[in-house]
């Protein structure tokens, strides 16, 4: 299965990245390259076979962790902002989002 | 000995000798860090701050101060955060960027009494194998300037093996950490997955991401793991067991041993597939004379398969970058990085910022991990991935009932040209082979240097363990350093 350039360019917009048409093209030839790789992996039979999510769950059960409702950070408001694009009155700024 | 060859331990044993101290010793990096910028290894150095920490760790040591680590100057892969030096994983996205915290493994390391001389290069997002895709700076070899040292930590292998550190930290999501030291002819273990905390390391692929050191013998690889290593609350995948004291565990003989044998009884498993006939042969020789010493050492060697190596490759090029187009979904302009010039809404915002602030191999496989994740493609690739990746898991269980542990090449090659791979990415990941199938099982896995191959290019030796096991592969790594010196090899000129 071949992709073609309609799917980089909706795959793009998915991903939240600008895609010009030069760029689709030259990505459309690595990415189905990489595909063809990929071939081998689909034809493997893997009826019945559980999905493993995080390495160690397969020689021994993994429970999540939950820790206990509790405050734990303090507010530094000001050292996350220290690298923010754009900022006010301890606010980030992003375009206009509603006329 | 000129103050820059020491290595971790016997510089503490210097140190504690007082025939150094630890601004002598800063001092002396700080000026082949200078002399070797050429490199390209280091991405940010504050040298007043180094020199500062140094005298301090001197001051602590003469009151009494006996921290284990205590003024060791190190640096650390750009991929973890840190609150005294810039942190950018290598890419525009994140040019500047100022961290309100240090990653667990970076505060653990200063309690232990380290200190940083500053950032070292890397692949954007740790996601590459030669350090060609990061944003700022190639990395060259030290043993041929026209090569690749390896990747992703490559800043951090080709920083050891030109002795402008004892040692330094890296991360290893598919093979960053052995792969690299192999290149470089240096040392490094990726532990078992969970052993490191992953908070502050800068994420690409949660389920595969794993810290550890990159040094100049197992033993100084031993003593940064115990202080980097240990249970976090702040990870999630953390794994919840007492600190290790793995330089005790190296250091303890197995039952039978002798001083002769010291590795008598333990049966390394050879992969059939680990070997193949389109192995390198220099690879191919220098390896199998490594695996010579460990039977003159005592060890058995035994065949066994993984025979699903091949398809590594596929499942992890499906898993990680679908966990890396999640992850550096957070990466929108907004809160902190690089933001496009006068967006016109949103959209334009999140889409021009990314654009700009990614490489183009981050793109890809960001590309890659939104398709595989989309909707009516998800079942066929990342489910049918996940599947395979127990199988593969599985694999290693059943060669782990046959031996102790497993023992192959880490690349199929020694390190190739600057610029040799192109614009074809999938020549990059089939160089991948070898490191790929440990990676997914989440097991421990070490380079240890076994010569050299074409060009007088270093070669590694890889050793897998089994989960939890990184004391016996330490074990036999250091086995092999003391009958060895393939590990104290220098490249001309460094």
């Amino acid at each position: 299965m071949a992709l073609t350039l309609d799917d980089v360019s909706r795959i793009a917009h998915l991903a939240r990245l600008d895609c010009p048409p030069a760029q689709a093209q030259a990505l459309l030839g690595q990415l189905n390259g990489f595909f063809d790789i990929v071939e081998t992996m689909r034809a493997v039979d893997t009826t019945g076979v559980q999905p493993l999510y995080t390495p160690l769950s397969s020689v021994q059960e993994v429970a999540l962790r939950l820790r206990e409702d509790v405050v734990t950070e303090t507010n530094q408001r000001e050292a996350n902002q220290v690298s923010a694009p754009a900022v006010e009155d301890g606010l980030f700024l992003v375009p206009k989002v509603i006329e | 000995m000129s103050a820059h060859l020491f290595g971790v331990a016997d510089g503490l044993k210097a140190l504690a000798d007082k025939k150094l101290s630890s601004l002598e010793w800063t001092n002396a990096l700080l000026e082949r860090v200078a002399a070797h910028e050429a490199l390209g290894a280091f991405l940010h150095v504050d040298a007043a701050a180094a020199r500062a920490a140094a005298a301090q760790a001197d001051t602590r040591r003469a009151a009494g101060n006996s921290a284990a680590l205590l003024g060791v100057p190190l640096a650390h892969k750009d991929i973890f955060v840190t609150t005294a030096h810039p942190t950018t994983a290598g890419s525009k996205i994140l040019k500047d960027y100022r961290s309100p915290f240090d990653a667990t493994v970076v505060a653990r390391l200063n309690a232990a009494g380290t200190f940083s001389l500053g950032k070292l290069n890397c692949d954007e997002f740790a996601m590459g194998s030669a350090n060609e895709n990061s944003a700022y700076a190639k990395v060259h070899n030290p043993w041929d300037a026209t090569r690749i040292p390896g990747g992703s930590s490559g800043g951090s292998a080709a920083a050891v093996a030109a002795r402008l550190l004892p040692a330094s930290t890296g991360t290893d999501t598919g093979g960053s950490i052995r792969q690299p030291a192999s290149f470089t002819g240096i040392t490094g273990i990726k532990p078992t997955y969970g052993r490191c905390s992953r908070y502050g390391m800068i994420a690409f692929a949660s389920s595969l991401d794993q810290a550890g050191p990159l040094a100049r013998s197992a033993e100084d690889c031993a003593l940064l793991l115990s202080a980097m290593s240990g249970f976090d609350e702040r990870d999630a995948t953390s794994l919840q067991q007492p600190p290790q004291d793995f330089h005790a565990q190296m250091l303890k003989a197995r039952d039978g041993a002798s001083a002769a044998r010291p590795l008598a009884g333990l049966r390394i498993g050879l992969p059939k597939e680990f070997f193949p006939a389109a192995l390198d042969a220099d690879v191919n020789s220098a390896v199998r004379a490594g695996l010579a010493e460990l039977e003159k050492l005592g060890a058995t060697l035994v065949e066994v398969s993984l025979p699903r190596t091949e398809l590594a490759i596929p499942v992890y090029y499906i898993i990680a970058p679908a966990e890396a187009s999640s992850n550096l979904s957070r990466f929108d302009g907004v809160r902190y990085g690089h933001r496009c010039e006068d967006p016109k809404d949103l959209l334009d915002l999140y889409k021009r910022t990314r654009s700009e602030g990614f490489g183009p191999e981050v793109q890809r496989r960001i590309l890659i991990g939104s398709y595989v994740l989309s909707h009516g493609y998800y079942d066929a690739y990342y489910l049918q991935a996940q599947k395979l990746r127990r199988m593969i898991a599985d694999d290693f269980q059943q060669a782990f009932t046959q031996c102790d542990l497993i023992a192959g090449p880490v690349a199929p090659t020694v390190a190739w040209k600057l610029g040799e791979q192109g614009d074809d990415p999938v020549k990059a990941y089939l160089a991948d082979i070898f490191t790929l199938p440990g990676s997914l099982a989440g097991l421990p896995g070490m380079s240890v240097p076994v010569g050299s191959g074409a060009h007088g290019m270093p070669v590694g030796l890889q050793l897998l363990g089994n989960y939890f096991q990184e004391g016996q592969l330490l074990h036999a790594a250091h086995a092999l350093q003391r009958a060895t010196d393939w590990h104290r090899a220098t490249p001309k000129g460094f």
